[in-house]
């Protein structure tokens, strides 16, 4: 019968989609189990604050660790103003035409580009152009222009998304256009924009490939103190513990450590941005 | 009401026509609206109504591609000359919107918002300035206590009137309402609309509703709109017992619209 | 500041109501003046009553209008609604005791050059009980009182039982002294007037009752049972 059909239709549909989703997830978690199994033996205290030795096969990845935090201060310090501005301007001061289109397109293009081609763009720009060398600075200033077009797109909407309404309001009470957008649209889009730029951290904090060229350094005797000196990052660091290591067996599990830190560190952020989020959509400030 | 004492005219609408693009909004208004009085502009929807609130304080001024032909006198003063400045008219001509839009802020800063654009600094002026307006729009007793809450955790009819205090804090001479109910539920609304018959007295009062019998309700003078033609504009009570048009007529007795 | 969101409609129902206590009081007086112009055979008092009749129909044209403005404007419902209605229908049965007031003092300018044929003590009876029930019907209306006005349909029976009395007297009269038929004719046709008056008088409180329970009563469920008249 027709609605036999149908329904076996349906429920045959239902399993298909179903076990699609059984199976990602059998996927993420087996990844998770293993690294977790296989990491959590090395994390301990002295792990995460001891800097690594003996041709770091020993100690802890309290370096790399600070290095990662440096990095995302510094990148985010150029791509969150940078940003921001870029997306009031997009938002609130270009006209509709064919500039303003190009340039948007142009920015949403940037956030599809391989990752190693930032690396060889910081590269040449930021070491060898602007001669920052290799360095904090570099590597810092590359990982943001990987967050630069996250940061626009999320500020761009959440900008968008402050109603209209409330623009009338403030310049029927006689604002100016500047006045409008920093006392009412820039506040009511800021937790959204943090939002935004808390993922994107979570999601350049765990690049290896922009920083290789850049400014992660093989190994630094101690944490940059300055701006222009290497740093060591803790995805680099597992690449170097996997594949560069005299000793790879004994840092192995030093390895899986690392990524068992970095992963907690990406996946931390990424909570973080994600309740944030799911708090702000509660509130109706966008009516 | 002394509706013809010339002397009591606040704003003088002068041969007044909008363009979009090419396309007439309004055309060719000639219009009073008298001091201290409500005047109520209805019509069927896109009849221009909303266009011609807006061209009073010259919100249009940032739809791109519009253009205003003819002259709006407020107290004389032509508010499309050069030499107007449009924050010190949008001081002098406040605005309520169809919803309620309160700034995602406190009470307390919304209200505070206009007068700290206007310079003002001191707290105790603002305080003044809060509270006196709260009042005036009738909802001092309900929020009080709570003045630093958010103002979005007020319910609607009261997000409204914190908008009116809002707008009334600069203290305007003339006030404008978008279909200021639309979104309200009926006992919300009928407390704006009371609302609306106490500020009266202190304020020119302009209201834009897709609602007659409001209009008939609140205002002094109505003034009914159709495809941008101001048809007929008279005292309340003759345009919905005796209207002179036959449009006008036709409309109010709901035979289109 | 409290938002009561029916304070204009009170306020515009208390105008239409000391409106329509303006039009009581000059309709009553209009008749109480004409049966004194009557009997003291005061042609002046008589003519005043006459030209006092245009302030009363402008005043009661101004309640219609009030009303209809009122209706327009605020859509009254429930008792609101009653409440105009009745001022409505009150206006025009207070009008009309007005002008029967007129009718009255014409006739009693007719009336005034001949020494009256009989002493005048039940006509300015039937005057009094209208004034009485018309005031009765004005104070049930503002306090929303229907004992009161049903007082007014039982006052009604006393005004039939004069004006019948006075049809019988002037009857007598008549048959005895065929020379003063014009004259008691003419009282015949002033005390039929009063009964009149008396009517709409009910009708005043016919509208109260109605106002007040929302129920369609008839004075005659309230008075006595109709006998056979005449």
């Amino acid at each position: 019968m027709a609605l036999n059909a149908r329904k076996f239709k349906d429920r045959l549909l239902t399993y298909v989609l179903w076990s699609s989703m059984i199976l990602v997830i059998i996927v993420l978690l087996s990844i998770l189990v293993f690294i977790v199994t296989q990491g959590i033996g090395a994390i301990s205290i002295e792990f995460l604050t001891q800097p690594p030795r003996n041709s770091m096969t020993e100690g802890g990845i309290l370096t790399p660790l600070i290095g990662t935090l440096q990095l995302i201060i510094v990148s985010m310090m150029f791509s969150l103003p940078v940003g921001v501005c870029t997306a009031i301007y997009l938002v609130e001061y270009a006209k509709e035409d064919i500039y303003t289109t190009t340039l948007r397109l142009a920015i949403r293009s940037l956030a599809g580009i391989p990752s190693v081609v930032y690396g060889l763009f910081g590269l040449s720009f930021f070491c060898i152009l602007l001669r920052f060398k290799p360095s904090l600075l570099s590597a810092g200033l590359t990982l943001g222009c990987l967050a630069l077009p996250l940061i626009v797109g999320a500020a761009e909407t959440a900008l968008q998304a402050v109603p209209q309404s409330l623009r009338d309001a403030a310049y029927a009470l006689g604002a100016t256009k500047w006045q409008t957008i920093s006392k009412v649209v820039i506040p009511a889009a800021l937790p959204s924009v943090l939002t935004g730029a808390i993922l994107s951290v979570g999601r350049v904090a765990g690049e290896t490939a922009p920083i290789m060229f850049t400014g992660a350094a093989f190994f630094t005797p101690g944490i940059a103190k300055s701006l222009f000196d290497e740093v060591m990052a803790l995805p680099f660091h597992v690449y170097v513990l996997a594949t560069a290591g005299t000793f790879i067996d004994k840092t192995r599990p030093l390895q899986y450590g690392a990524i068992l830190v970095l992963m907690a560190l990406v996946l931390g952020i990424t909570l973080i941005g994600v309740i944030m989020r799911a708090k702000l959509s509660r509130r109706d400030y966008l009516m | 009401m002394v509706i013809d004492s010339m002397n009591n005219v606040k704003i003088k609408v002068e041969n007044l026509s909008l363009y979009y693009g090419d396309s007439p909004a309004l055309k060719n208004i000639n219009m009073h609206i008298y001091n201290q009085s409500v005047t109520a502009l209805i019509g069927p929807s896109g009849c221009g109504k909303s266009s011609f609130l807006r061209c009073l304080n010259r919100m249009n001024d940032f739809i791109p591609n519009t253009r205003v032909e003819g002259n709006v006198y407020l107290d004389g003063l032509n508010i499309y000359s050069s030499n107007v400045e449009l924050i010190e008219l949008r001081k002098k001509v406040g605005m309520v919107f169809q919803r309620p839009n309160p700034f995602p802020m406190s009470i307390y800063d919304n209200v505070a918002f206009g007068p700290r654009l206007h310079g003002i600094k001191d707290r105790e002026k603002l305080d003044e300035i809060v509270e006196s307006s709260l009042r005036s729009a009738a909802l001092w007793d309900e929020v009080k206590g709570i003045l630093t809450r958010s103002a979005l955790s007020l319910s609607g009819g009261q997000q409204q009137r914190l908008c009116v205090a809002r707008a009334i804090a600069v203290k305007p001479e003339v006030l404008l309402m978008d279909e200021p109910t639309s979104a309200l539920d009926p006992l919300a609304t009928a407390r704006i609309e009371q609302l609306i018959r106490n500020l009266k007295k202190y304020f020119t009062i302009v209201i834009v509703t897709h609602n007659m019998q409001q209009a008939a309700r609140i205002s002094d003078v109505t003034a009914f709109f159709l495809m941008g033609e101001l048809i007929e504009v008279e005292p309340t009570e003759k345009i919905f017992t005796a209207p002179e048009d036959q449009r006008t007529a036709d409309y109010i007795t709901g035979r289109f619209g | 500041m409290e938002l009561d969101a029916r304070e204009h409609i009170d306020i515009e129902l208390r105008n239409l109501e000391e409106k329509l206590l303006k039009l009581g009081r000059l309709a009553v007086d209009a008749l109480s003046r004409s049966v004194v112009a009557l009997k003291e055979q005061d042609v002046l008092k008589a003519r005043e009553v006459i030209e006092g009749d245009a302030i009363l129909d402008e005043l009661a044209e101004d309640i219609d209008m009030s009303c209809l403005k009122f209706m327009a404007r605020f859509q009254p419902l429930g008792q609101d609604l009653r409440i105009v209605s009745a001022i409505m229908h009150m206006a025009v049965d207070l009008e009309r005791i007005g002008d029967y007031g007129t009718s009255i003092a014409k006739r009693a300018i007719k009336l005034s050059d001949r020494p009256h044929i009989k002493p005048l003590l039940d006509i300015p009876r039937m005057e009094a009980d209208i004034r009485k029930m018309v005031n009765l019907a004005l104070e049930a209306l503002m306090e929303k009182d229907i004992k009161k006005a049903e007082e007014v349909c039982r006052l009604d029976d006393e005004v039939d039982d004069l004006d019948r009395q006075i049809f019988h007297e002037l009857l007598l009269i008549m048959m005895e002294r065929p020379r003063v038929i014009e004259q008691a004719t003419e009282l015949l046709l002033i005390s039929r007037t009063l009964e009149r008056a008396g009517d709409h008088a009910t009708n005043l409180a016919e509208r109260v009752i109605y106002l007040v329970t929302g129920k369609k009563v008839s004075a005659s469920q309230i008075r006595r049972p109709k006998e056979d008249k005449d």
